[in-house]
């Protein structure tokens, strides 16, 4: 087994596109619910509209980068407040309901072959990154030491990647510590209790969810940029449903939880593969091929995770009082 | 000091009611609550169905009524929970219906609930300072400006632990909401209410599920909103501590208010007993009715006899 490329491999996952950009989305769930704790099961449309909205402003419309980027934060807050107004002054369990259906229908307009010369259909979009690049200070090369190294492209991508989680992570520490972010926190806990205390409750959960809904988006960027493409299919329910993942990994109402679950989980799926990859490959595993590897590792994570659930429930960073206190 | 004017205050209250009829709807001589015909229908159900009814000012007024007579969706009507079908009510002399319950609430109508509502994963010092209105830092982009809101959070603060300490909380400021226990909750309930600042303190049934040890503090408590010049409007079923602190008595039944009066009597009123074991109940029964009673005992008694005599 080629060892040196496994832990290469994994040591970049921990701090690669991956981690990041779907540390922007878990950071988004985190404020929606961890602090405020709304149900929001579509945040991958907000990193959908996000990415769709720079790509098709820069490839369809022939605009600059810097307005696709604006275009992709608009549309961010847009969806949280079409999003919203039908759902917020209902139970929490009908705002789960509407936004995975949201999340869908976003997905499948993207792929949609009426919508084609628009979006893109299936294919996606691409060629709309060289705004982004241009921007690049780092000359070309290789960055890094040893097996370490990223291209200028990787590199750029990442120092501006990881300065937007720095930002999303010191906003959420800011939020939270203030009395905004303590409204929020009572509204997770019992919101019919903060309206009786003079509070617009409807007014909070509508920020709370163009918030997170507008740090997760930063993610649909950066995926975007990195790849220098999108397609509809990276944005299903299952990028939600990891991001959910990271959160919970992380411990839900942290405000790093979500950064280090990130990094955690794709250390670990890039580590197992690897892992098993390597191990098929040279014969030590039998019982299944390398095509194989790719469904099982996910396998894993899963039993990974009923074991975090069972003996640390409250995540990485959570506070076991916390859990503790299940009054409702 | 304090005394006398805890005497004064209940005395001046119950001037207030001295002559008062003790017809439903009766008009006080300054109300601080006025309320006209507010229905609410479940379907078919007329849960709420009050035509008028005032709340005078600075007392403090129970309302009873037996199991499923409305009071509490009363309650909800009234502090904007739910919608009322229609009818009017104001509050200091400004209308209040459709005004929603965060609205309600900052005009100065702070409510309890049945079923109390700490929040949970907040400390009690948190509880408490979220009950305080016109918080700049509640402003999403002045909360990211620690500068705008620390020193205003500082007074709250001071305001929380004098409440804290009066209610004896104090030592639990730190700790969990939710790890207290249920008549400390009711406790800490009341005083995040009173952090609002509110003029009329609506407490719907505050000593259920509280432990007897608890009780006379928290009567203790309530009798001492008034003192402080506050008008106190509660739900109770217990009795004994309606006659203990209450000026006045409002008592529903049925989704109607069928009488007020004073605590004292209230509870010989006709009306109220038919409202509770149902009308009546101790009317004599008829010649004929008597009759067949006595017989069914007899051949009960011969059949018994008979049995015994068999053996």
């Amino acid at each position: 087994m080629d060892w040196i490329t496994i832990i290469s491999t994994t040591v970049k996952a921990a701090i690669g596109v991956e981690t990041v950009w779907y540390a922007l989305a878990a950071i988004g769930i985190n404020i929606h619910f961890g602090y405020t704790g709304l149900l929001n099961f579509g945040q991958s449309a907000f990193l959908a509209v996000a990415g769709y909205g720079l790509a098709v402003t820069v490839t369809v419309l022939g605009l600059p980068f810097w307005i696709g980027i604006g275009v992709g934060l608009l549309a961010a807050v847009l969806l949280a407040v079409v999003l919203g107004i039908p759902t917020l002054r209902l139970r929490a369990d009908y705002l789960a309901i509407v936004t995975i259906a949201a999340a869908e229908i976003v997905r499948l307009v993207f792929r949609s072959v009426a919508f084609k010369d628009v979006f893109g259909g299936s294919d996606g979009r691409r060629g709309f990154s060289d705004g982004f690049y241009a921007l690049n200070p780092f000359p070309e090369g290789e960055y890094g030491f040893g097996w370490l190294l990223f291209g200028e492209r990787t590199l750029w991508v990442l120092v501006v990647g990881w300065i937007l989680v720095g930002i999303s992570c010191a906003i959420v520490f800011l939020l939270m510590k203030s009395p905004w972010g303590r409204v929020l926190k009572a509204i997770r806990e019992d919101e019919d209790a903060v309206r009786s205390l003079g509070k617009n409750v409807f007014s909070y959960k509508m920020q709370s969810l163009i918030l997170g809904g507008v740090i997760g988006c930063l993610g649909g960027f950066i995926y975007g940029l990195a790849y220098a493409s999108v397609q509809p299919d990276i944005f299903g329910t299952e990028t939600t449903f990891f991001a959910y993942t990271i959160v919970i990994l992380g411990g839900a109402a942290r405000v790093f939880g979500p950064v280090v679950g990130s990094a955690i989980f794709w250390v670990l799926l890039v580590l197992v593969n690897g892992v098993l990859s390597g191990a098929v490959e040279s014969g030590i595993i039998t019982f299944m091929d390398s095509t194989q590897v790719g469904p099982f590792r996910f396998l894993l994570v899963g039993l990974g995770l009923i074991l975090l659930l069972v003996f640390r429930p409250q995540g990485i960073f959570g506070d076991k009082r916390e859990i503790a206190i299940d009054a409702r | 000091m304090h005394a006398e004017s805890a005497i004064d205050r209940k005395a001046a209250a119950l001037a207030a009611f001295k002559d008062l009829d003790r017809e439903p709807g009766v008009p006080k001589p300054d109300p601080i609550l006025v309320v006209d015909n507010v229905v609410r229908r479940f379907g078919g159900l007329t849960a709420v169905d009050v035509g008028h009814v005032e709340v005078q000012r600075g007392s403090i007024t129970a309302l009873i009524g037996p199991n499923g007579a409305g009071k509490t969706t009363f309650f909800n009507q009234l502090t904007g929970f739910d919608t009322a079908d229609s009818g009017q009510w104001t509050f200091n002399g400004r209308s209040m219906n459709g005004v929603p319950a965060h609205k309600v609430a900052r005009a100065g109508m702070v409510r309890t609930f049945q079923l109390t509502k700490a929040l949970s994963k907040l400390t009690v010092l948190e509880n408490m300072r979220l009950g305080a209105q016109k918080q700049l830092g509640e402003n999403f982009w002045r909360a990211l400006v620690p500068a705008v809101w620390r020193g205003q959070e500082g007074e709250i603060t001071d305001r929380a632990e004098e409440l804290l300490a009066r209610f004896k909380l104090d030592a639990k400021r730190d700790d969990f909401a939710g790890s207290l226990s249920g008549g400390q909750r009711k406790l800490l309930e009341m005083a995040r209410a009173l952090m609002v600042q509110p003029e009329l303190v609506m407490l719907d049934e505050p000593m259920a599920g509280v432990n007897p040890a608890l009780t006379q503090s928290l009567l203790g408590h309530v009798k001492d909103l008034r003192e402080q010049g506050m008008t106190v409007l509660f739900v109770e079923h217990d009795m004994d501590m309606v006659r203990d602190i209450s000026d006045w008595v409002i008592v529903m039944a049925q989704g109607a208010v069928i009488a007020e009066g004073p605590p004292g009597t209230i509870m010989s009123d006709e009306r109220v007993i038919d409202a509770y074991l149902g009308a009546h109940h101790d009317a004599p029964l008829s010649e004929s009715d008597l009759a067949e009673q006595l017989h069914e005992a007899e051949v009960a008694l011969e059949a018994e006899f008979e049995e015994e005599t068999k053996k």
